[in-house]
């Protein structure tokens, strides 16, 4: 049996179940997950303003609260911490360490940047959707799988931190490496993916994400409990997680997770394999209990999917609410007012009415007016001044719109598109740099 | 009886690029058959005819009696560049939930 605990589901994810989880999980191995698609981006602008960064900015905070507990219980930490510099993320751990002295060995796994070779190619990729000619490209990083994460757990080392990889294989990978699964054997691959998948976000699987009071009632989710699994030589599972932590670990949480972000669920492709999820099957074990039994797969893909990140300009936009009588009328007239100041400068401008009709796009409005309703006024363009403006605008509604407009707010962000491409086996070649700190200091 | 989703099934929104993806998960497993039938890619597709510009495909998933519904072009582009409020889509499982049943 190996067990394997889920500490983190996104870049900004919370540290105290991780921790929970390293102390009294008996873990095998806390895998941490923190690298969405545009977050790699972001951090390959920090490392070309620095060469030392371009690691997960909340790599070092992780650490410090996390490593001695690991060490002292003897669990292995798996990492995408990396983004766009492992390397550099492995010395920043080696110096922690250092500092607080601990003996630890580091394995990074690179091989995943593949701008220089999707630079010198350009022409000869389908971007998918299409990226023109003109537009800068910030970064390229292929999706590595299992088997370039193996070899790091092979080293012995307590941590492995990675780059881009698909988020599945954090952990299949252990598995491999615990079980001596063949990586041909899809059948296993297949199975061992769809554990990955329903740990990988974390909290997602044990009711974060997922309450709605008197119809999905969850306890306890200001202290939600991360899971685990404890996974078989067969490739099944038992997911759980730990006492006294609120959350919850059902039927329906473990469904919901089953599904997320997932296109064809015959077909969910990795690096490591094409999994199919249409025969997993799942049962209730006890309270907290799933049982996960069944999935399969098909050859891995003769491609790699890899993600680009490139400069797409700024976005601005700018908020301000408006209560009581006539409330909608009036966040109406406010939003025809910035859209006719704007609308010349920018090829669109998009108003909202938070409260009515933002996040559906006015559909499914129910009868009846909203007491008060939030104007909210986006755009982008490459222009930074021109970003800012659009927030400038609607602060000025304060003077120059409709009555009783109150608590405006401007932001600007730069904005980072991804686009997908694939690109051939051969061409991303996978690496291992291990680093070590050997006597206890200090 | 037209009742509403919402009553009946609950559903998680995920995103990759300009496509969205919504399960749609009942609470009884027993009505599961009856969600197949009348819970189409077809209705799918016109009941959010205002978000989703593409084609919706739709899976089903006897294994755990859930629908998967792909919704093409639904996100303004997606995540990265999209300039909406919600650039996941993360709320629009709630807005197949709207939708009505006879049951």
């Amino acid at each position: 049996m190996l067990k394997i605990g889920s500490g983190a589901g996104f870049s900004g994810d919370r540290i105290d179940p991780a921790i929970e989880l390293a102390e009294k999980g008996k873990l095998d191995y806390l895998v941490l997950e923190c690298l969405a698609e545009r977050t790699i981006a972001l951090a390959q602008k920090r490392k070309k303003a620095d060469t030392a960064f371009g690691y997960d900015p909340l790599l070092e905070k992780r650490i410090r609260s996390l490593l001695p507990t690991l060490l002292e219980n003897n669990v292995r930490l798996i990492t995408n911490m990396g983004a766009a510099n492992p390397v550099g993320g492995a010395k920043k751990i080696i110096e922690i360490a250092e500092e607080m002295g601990l003996r630890v060995k580091v394995a990074a796994v690179i091989g995943d940047d593949v701008l220089p070779y999707i630079l010198q190619n350009r022409e000869s990729f389908e971007f998918n959707p299409k990226l023109s000619e003109s537009v800068p490209i910030l970064s390229a990083n292929a999706y590595l799988g299992a088997s370039a994460i193996v070899p790091a757990i092979e080293t012995g080392a307590d941590v492995i931190i990675t780059g881009r990889v698909a988020d599945p294989s954090l952990f299949l990978a252990p598995m491999i490496h615990h079980f001596g699964w063949s990586t041909e054997d899809f059948n296993l691959m297949g199975k061992g993916t769809v554990i990955g998948h329903l740990l990988e976000c974390g909290g997602q699987l044990t009711g974060g994400f997922f309450a709605d009071p008197g119809k999905k009632d969850v306890s306890g989710l200001s202290h939600l409990g991360f899971p685990l699994a404890e996974v078989q030589p067969d490739g099944s599972a038992l997911l759980t997680k730990l006492p006294g932590t609120g959350g919850a670990l059902t039927l329906r949480t473990v469904k919901e997770q089953l599904l997320y972000e997932v296109m064809d669920p015959s077909s969910y492709v990795t690096p490591d394999v094409v999994a199919d999820f249409t025969t997993v099957s799942l049962k209730e074990d006890g309270d907290d209990r799933i049982l996960v039994t069944g999935g399969g797969g098909k050859e891995w893909p003769s491609e790699l999917k890899a993600s680009i990140g490139y400069d797409a300009g700024f976005i601005g936009e700018g908020e301000i609410t408006y209560a009581g009588e006539n409330a909608i009328g009036r966040a109406e007239l406010a939003g025809v007012i910035v859209q006719e100041r704007l609308q010349n400068h920018f090829e669109e401008i998009t108003v909202d009415y938070i409260g009515v009709t933002s996040a559906h796009r006015g559909s499914f409005a129910y009868k009846g007016r909203p007491y008060e309703v939030r104007l909210r006024v986006a755009g982008k363009t490459y222009e930074r001044e021109k970003a800012n403006w659009i927030g400038e605008e609607v602060e000025a509604l304060y003077t120059n719109g409709p009555a009783g407009g109150g608590g405006a707010r401007k932001y600007f962000n730069e904005v980072v598109g991804i686009v997908s491409t694939m690109v051939p086996r051969e061409s991303v070649k996978a690496e291992l740099k291990v680093m070590e700190v050997k006597t206890n200091g200090a | 009886m037209a009742r509403k989703l919402y009553e009946l099934a609950h559903s998680r929104a995920g995103d990759k690029g300009d496509v969205l993806m919504l399960s749609l998960i009942p609470y009884e497993e027993g009505i599961y058959e009856a969600l197949r039938e009348q819970v189409t890619a077809d209705r799918v597709k016109h009941h959010l005819n205002h978000i989703v510009k593409g084609e919706v495909t739709r899976y089903e998933m006897p294994n755990i009696a859930a629908l998967q519904f792909v919704c093409q072009g639904a996100l303004l582009g997606g995540v990265t560049t999209s300039p909406g409020m919600d650039t996941h889509g993360k709320t629009l499982s709630y807005a197949l939930l709207e939708m009505e049943v006879d049951l």
